[in-house]
């Protein structure tokens, strides 16, 4: 039996397919989100990759912000569900999440069985997500997937605020025109980002093991800003950005067992 | 009786879009104009005994942007939306504005009202514990007494004061049940429709309020509660609106057991209490007997008991906390009554109430994660 768990986030459509709940037959991301190609592309590349397609699935579960708008998904959960269920499944040690994404940061508190025990998101600002992390790699012309290598170079991290994406915006181009080195503005970007994270995973109670998901996660320096910052050794999720699919797809291998049971 | 209920039920939410209605209409069965009341108690039935219509300004639901000029964006979502009313000349009809000032930003508002109307403020005495306090506060409703029988050319008596006190506390009674019924029937009055119920009291006549609500219950409770397959839940804080964040709740199947909001339950939990003391004096007893509510100093801190009470009584599945933005005594009172509710298992979420948003998508994912994990 297929399953497909299908996230569509504010930035990037994943799509992952589930062989009997169990094993991964093909997973994918694409760098574009609801409203737009994503969708579409990333199911593609799955079809691509596999050789299945969306007839094949025996159940299709959507979760992400453009959960509501896949006529093929036979319900919809929301991200923090997924991306708890996910976690769980790759490492049933984790008891805290921190999930960076798009235009969300989430911290979610796991109990023994994987069930969410409190959970906390940012309010209306994009100060701490991806989004925030794609605007200051704009402003210093350096390319997302450089960043990291910046940030381990630093010796001395700028200081940014963690309140405000445009104000942190003018911090850094104050920074750079006061001619403070890439590595460490990058690394305080990275910080700033953590703080933010932190502060949300204070508030559900940080227990061990701590793991990081979301586009955010393939960062290693925000991964290393966010240890630092929380003083805990700290997992990145295998493929962090495909973990809010993959929990939607074992979520759509749960819910056919539960249909055939009830059958 | 279907067809009474969906009548009664838009004729609530009529009334509740559309106070400037509810004040003509006033105005021309009784001659007489309407006085705003600003959040979040007065003794509304002085104005009532004026026969002047109370008019309740919690707000409103438009982008924000002449109030930008007078107040910081850190001022919270009611006084925003109060401000842009103000500056829009809305409230220019009012024949005066009363305003209690139990927190920083009303007092601030109540010295620099933008609008035409007189303001009339008083003081709640934060030491709720002496008989002094009461004394205290019933001058201070003497006060307002005099001003508003200066402004309405009306002598407010004894006898029309407890009429008026008496119409109160049938419509708080009323309002009383018809939260207890709603819990019972969520699949005839949605969460929507609730908050209608309560809004509309803000904007009409009581004794004509409470006659509605009491053949919205007759209509209702004649036909058996259905089971529910949703949820239950408590909700707390200043206000839950607007209707779209309303509307994720009914949606997801979130039907509200029993509400803990100041624009609603808190304004019906407290009776005038009866005695022979005079009407004024048993008017300032209720701000002692008023309890579970961030700006009436609890040193005893029980509205997390009181919350967990609910959930108890109601058999709540969860409890939201619907927090208004940038409400410094609910955001005080917040991180103590959560430990209260960890402490207990009680499932608790909290959402950011602004009333001029118009997109939900992040509440919704609360929300529905909430539901999820229920």
């Amino acid at each position: 039996m297929y399953t497909m768990g299908i996230d569509v986030g504010s930035a990037s459509s994943k799509a992952v397919i589930l062989r009997d709940g169990r094993e991964v037959v093909a997973a994918r991301a694409i760098q574009a989100g609801t409203g737009s190609s994503g969708p579409g592309r990333v199911l593609e590349a799955l079809h691509a990759e596999s050789g299945l397609g969306v007839e094949d699935m025996s159940f299709i579960l959507a979760t992400g912000y453009g959960r509501t708008s896949l006529p093929m998904a036979g319900k919809q959960m929301s991200e923090i569900t997924c991306h708890a269920k996910g976690v769980f499944f790759q490492n049933p040690a984790a008891r805290t999440v921190i999930d960076i994404g798009g235009q969300d940061v989430k911290a979610i508190a796991l109990n023994d069985q994987g069930g969410i025990r409190q959970f906390y998101m940012n309010d209306k600002c994009a100060a701490g997500t991806g989004r925030f992390l794609e605007v200051m790699a704009r402003v210093l012309e350096v390319p997302l997937e450089d960043m990291a290598a910046y940030h381990f170079r630093s010796h001395s991290p700028a200081q940014v605020s963690s309140t405000c994406t445009v104000f942190a915006e003018s911090e850094v181009i104050s920074l750079l025109s006061r001619g403070t080195a890439k590595e460490d503005i990058i690394a305080g970007v990275h910080f700033s980002v953590a703080a933010k994270a932190c502060a949300l995973a204070q508030r559900v109670g940080v227990r061990s093991t701590v793991v990081l998901t979301g586009g955010a996660g393939q960062n290693s320096g925000v991964a290393d800003a966010i240890q630092k910052e929380l003083g805990v050794p700290l997992v990145v999720a295998r493929e962090p950005q495909l973990t809010g699919a993959l929990g939607a797809a074992l979520l759509a291998y749960e819910e056919m067992m539960r249909k055939e049971h009830t059958a | 009786m279907e067809e009474k209920i969906r009548s009664l039920l838009a004729e609530f939410k009529t009334i509740a879009s559309h106070p400037e209605q509810a004040v003509a209409d006033h105005l021309a069965q009784t001659g007489k104009g309407a006085i705003g009341m600003m959040p979040i108690y007065a003794p509304e039935e002085l104005v009532h005994a004026t026969g002047f219509l109370p008019v309740g300004l919690w707000g409103g639901s438009r982008p924000v942007a002449k109030a930008r000029t007078y107040l910081p964006p850190f001022a919270c979502s009611i006084m925003q939306q109060v401000m842009e009313l103000e500056c829009e000349g809305v409230y220019d009809g009012l024949a005066a504005v009363v305003f209690s000032v139990p927190c920083d930003t009303l007092k601030c508002m109540s010295q620099k009202w933008k609008g035409t109307s007189p303001v009339l403020v008083f003081t709640h005495p934060q030491n709720r514990g002496l008989e002094a306090a009461n004394r205290f506060l019933e001058r201070e409703y003497a006060i307002l007494q005099e001003k508003l029988e200066t402004i309405t050319g009306v002598k407010i008596t004894n006898a029309a004061l407890e009429n008026s006190i008496r119409i109160y506390n049938e419509n708080r009674a009323a309002m009383r049940a018809f939260s207890a019924l709603a819990a019972q029937y969520p699949q005839v009055i949605s969460a929507v429709d609730r908050h209608a119920v309560f809004k509309a009291r803000l904007f009409l006549e009581k004794s004509r309020h409470t006659a509605m609500v009491r053949e919205l219950m007759e209509a209702v409770r004649a036909s058996e509660p259905q089971p529910w397959t949703g949820k239950r839940v408590v909700v707390t804080g200043i206000l839950l609106e607007p209707d779209g964040l309303l509307e994720l709740f009914d949606r997801l199947g979130l039907a509200i057991a029993a509400d803990d909001l100041a624009q609603e339950s808190r304004q019906v939990r407290v009776d005038v209490p009866d005695g022979d003391e005079a009407p004024l004096y048993r008017l300032a007893r209720v701000w002692q007997n008023l309890y579970g509510c961030s700006v009436a100093t609890d040193t005893k801190k029980q509205r997390g008991p009181m919350l967990l009470d609910m959930v108890r009584k109601t058999g709540a599945d969860a409890v939201v906390v619907a927090m208004m933005k940038f409400c410094d005594p609910e955001e005080w009172d917040y991180p103590i009554y959560f430990k209260q509710l960890e402490a207990q298992g009680v499932p608790n979420l909290m959402i950011e109430v602004d009333q001029e948003a118009s997109a939900f998508e992040q509440v919704h994912t609360r929300l529905q994660s909430l539901v999820e994990t229920l």
